[in-house]
């Protein structure tokens, strides 16, 4: 049995990981990469807690945090592809259409 | 053992997804995180949560991941350039704020909570838990999981209404000229 506090400092490290990737790059796409690497933290700490309780609850609600991912995935690409079509990069701080 | 192969799964996750942010080319970005994912799966069969590792697998490493590449491969991005000051300063900025999150993590890690009474046991734990994960999700998750169908189309609506972009306006313009 692993502990639970491995699992959640796991889990913390993995998600600081996904904020310092969202933080440092500027392509959006690895970005976006960054995004699913925090959701899955999230993920992790889910089923952490619920092997810890011996519920099945928190897999249940994993499960419906990888459905919005993948929704969120197809949505935020088809963006990120418009976004490439209109203005020829996927670099973040060359978007600033909305700045004025 | 088991302790062993945590370690083992917990430094592929943590080298790879370190490889996803740090390395310059998307693709091997991409590569990387396929590996992050697997590792994942590898942690969640060591949890007993065997549904959600081959849900890890073929959703994420699966579907997910392929979507990515092919979206790098169809924009064909070449490597990034990260150089001047102002990139610097938001580079070291960024670490700056991961440390600080990371330390703040680890003081409220430190603090030890209390947790709220376990179950017994997990009911039918011993031959896998895809069947009882099913009977949790059709019975007291029904709403919800009928609630991820209707996201699923919206999202299905509108990559088309997006993807779909501006052709349909520019052809009409066109035909009008």
């Amino acid at each position: 049995m692993i502990p639970l506090s491995w699992l959640i400092a796991l889990s913390a490290v993995v998600f600081v990981i996904g904020v310092v990737g969202v933080l440092v790059r500027r392509n959006a796409l690895v970005i976006f990469m960054s995004i699913e690497l925090m959701l899955n933290a999230a993920n992790l700490a889910f089923v952490a807690f619920a092997s810890h309780m011996k519920s099945l609850d928190g897999q249940v609600f994993v499960f419906f945090v990888m459905t919005v991912a993948a929704a969120e995935v197809a949505i935020g690409l088809a963006i990120i592809v418009h976004l490439f079509r209109l203005r020829e990069t996927v670099f973040v701080d060359e978007i600033h259409l909305l700045k004025g | 053992m088991v302790a062993a192969l945590f370690f083992g799964f917990a430094a592929l996750l943590v080298v790879t997804s370190l490889m996803v942010v740090l390395h310059k080319n998307p693709v091997t970005s991409a590569l990387f995180l396929v590996l992050a994912f697997c590792s994942l799966a590898g942690i969640y069969l060591m949890l007993r949560a065997e549904f959600l590792g081959m849900v890890q697998i073929v959703v994420y490493a699966g579907a997910i991941m392929v979507l990515f590449l092919f979206v790098i491969m169809y924009l064909n991005l070449q490597h990034d350039v990260e150089t001047g000051l102002q990139i610097a300063v938001r580079r070291g900025l960024g670490w700056f704020v991961g440390a600080l999150l990371l330390l703040a993590g680890g003081a409220l890690l430190k603090r030890g909570w209390a947790l709220g009474p376990a179950n017994d046991e997990l009911p039918g734990a011993e031959q896998g838990n895809v069947a009882s994960v099913g009977r949790v999700l059709y019975s007291r998750y029904l709403f919800p999981f009928e609630i991820t169908s209707i996201l699923l189309l919206v999202a299905m609506v509108g990559v088309i209404v997006i993807a779909r972009g501006r052709t349909r306006h520019t052809a009409r313009e066109g035909g009008a000229a």
